[in-house]
């Protein structure tokens, strides 16, 4: 093992991952998470995020039906794919996200389309965002592993 | 990092078939170890759940939806569930917000149940509405957890759940008549967590309040050894707070207000 290379990977993640919470992509939630991980399940955090994005897809294209129709909105519909896409994010610690569904659903409760509209665009620019950073987060760690290093637990707050 | 519960941890394959029927996913089931029941329809909030409970040692069933729930528990039609004698199941952790059927009705059906209304009922909601937490309470819920669930709170379950198997039904075990002159003095905290029977006191099941009232009383007889936290829950039941977090996280029985 080329410990300087490990360490310099290691030190490589470890910035990568303050600034995304300082940037505040991530929050406390996700550090949680990664507590959840160890030698027995090191992809926990990854195959969580996964399906984290899957459902957001998928919520998403939903979303986007119910807002085609100008004189046709489902509100309803909308707020419940709002409430489980600020669920789930929430679950996970994608705080961008999240915070966008809160506006959402202000948008949903007064029935402002436009402002649905708006949300929906920004919810998708986030968690696409997100998905490409927490990739490379990954594959940071994928490196680490590769030359021999271990992951380092990164303290939040 | 703890021990997860003797099972081996969910693989890509497990996790995905968890998720994917969203129906029962259920562990083979082990008279010492504890089961726990969880109740969401959220696949993400499922997924976390089951880690955060196996990650405390717990042997866990997941299901996407009250009507599962009670489907697994044998009380969704009026004949008693010919299973029954083999479910054992110590605790339930629902979500309050789901589609069909809430947390809170699933609670009331399980409180309404002569099988299931020992078997402490803990409700999750993201969203900290005193009316809803009050009402839950009120109806029976050992505990109400505010979303996302982090491991100090299911941690603090935890270690509820080893005082309050003896008030479970679903509990078989046999209690030694002896059992009351066990010391009550904790036991020293060791870094496993799962139950181990043969290290520890007998169980003690409880024969005077068999009711869903809180589970702290003042004589506690331990079956296993606690957490590594150094949360001391005996005489205190007011919030315990193992994070910096908002003081407001969850509610026990007999303290609805905020304090």
């Amino acid at each position: 093992m080329n410990t300087t290379v490990v360490a310099q990977l290691q030190r490589q993640f470890q910035d990568y991952i303050v600034s995304l919470y300082q940037q505040g992509f991530l929050d406390s939630q996700f550090s949680e998470l990664r507590k959840l991980q160890d030698e027995g399940s090191p992809d926990f955090v990854s195959e969580v995020v996964s399906l984290f994005f899957d459902d957001c897809s998928k919520l998403i294209n939903t979303m986007s039906r119910s807002l085609e129709q100008p004189d046709n909105v489902d509100f309803k519909q909308l707020d419940s794919g709002v409430h489980q896409l600020k669920g789930s994010s929430s679950s996970v610690g994608a705080r961008r996200v999240k915070n966008v569904c809160i506006s959402f659903k202000e948008c949903c409760d007064v029935q402002n389309r436009e402002g649905c509209l708006r949300c929906l665009q920004q919810v998708d620019y986030e968690y696409k965002m997100l998905k490409t950073k927490l990739q490379d987060l990954f594959n940071l760690e994928q490196q680490i592993l590769q030359a021999g290093g271990t992951i380092p637990q990164v303290d939040i707050n | 990092m703890a021990r997860d519960g003797g099972v081996s941890c969910l693989r890509r394959s497990e996790m995905m078939s968890v998720g994917g029927i969203g129906g029962i996913e259920s562990a083979p089931l082990d008279l010492d170890e504890v089961h726990v029941l969880a109740v969401d329809d959220s696949l993400v909030d499922r997924i976390v759940i089951e880690r955060l409970l196996r990650i405390t040692s717990c042997k866990v069933t997941a299901v996407d939806s009250g009507w599962r729930a009670l489907e697994f528990l044998g009380l969704d039609n009026e004949k008693a569930s010919a299973e029954f004698d083999r479910l054992k199941v110590d605790l339930i952790i629902t979500d309050y917000c789901m589609p069909g059927m809430t947390g809170y009705e699933l609670l009331k059906k399980i409180k309404e149940s002569s099988n299931f209304r020992e078997v402490p009922v803990v409700i999750m909601s993201s969203e900290n509405v005193l009316t809803r937490i009050d009402r839950c309470l009120e109806e029976g819920a050992q505990d109400f957890l505010l979303k996302p669930v982090k491991l100090a709170d299911v941690k603090r379950l935890r270690s509820h759940l080893t005082k309050d198997v003896k008030l479970s039904n679903g509990n078989k075990r046999k209690l030694p008549e002896d059992s009351n002159s066990v010391n009550s003095s904790l036991p020293p905290p060791s870094p496993p967590l799962t139950i181990s029977p043969e290290s520890s006191p007998p169980l003690t099941v409880s024969t005077e309040s068999s009711d869903s009232s809180p589970p702290l009383s003042p004589v506690e007889i331990f079956s296993t050894s606690p957490l590594s936290s150094p949360i001391d829950d005996e005489d205190d039941d007011v919030l315990t707070s193992s994070s910096e977090e908002s003081p407001i996280r969850r509610q026990k029985m007999r303290s609805p207000g905020l304090d």
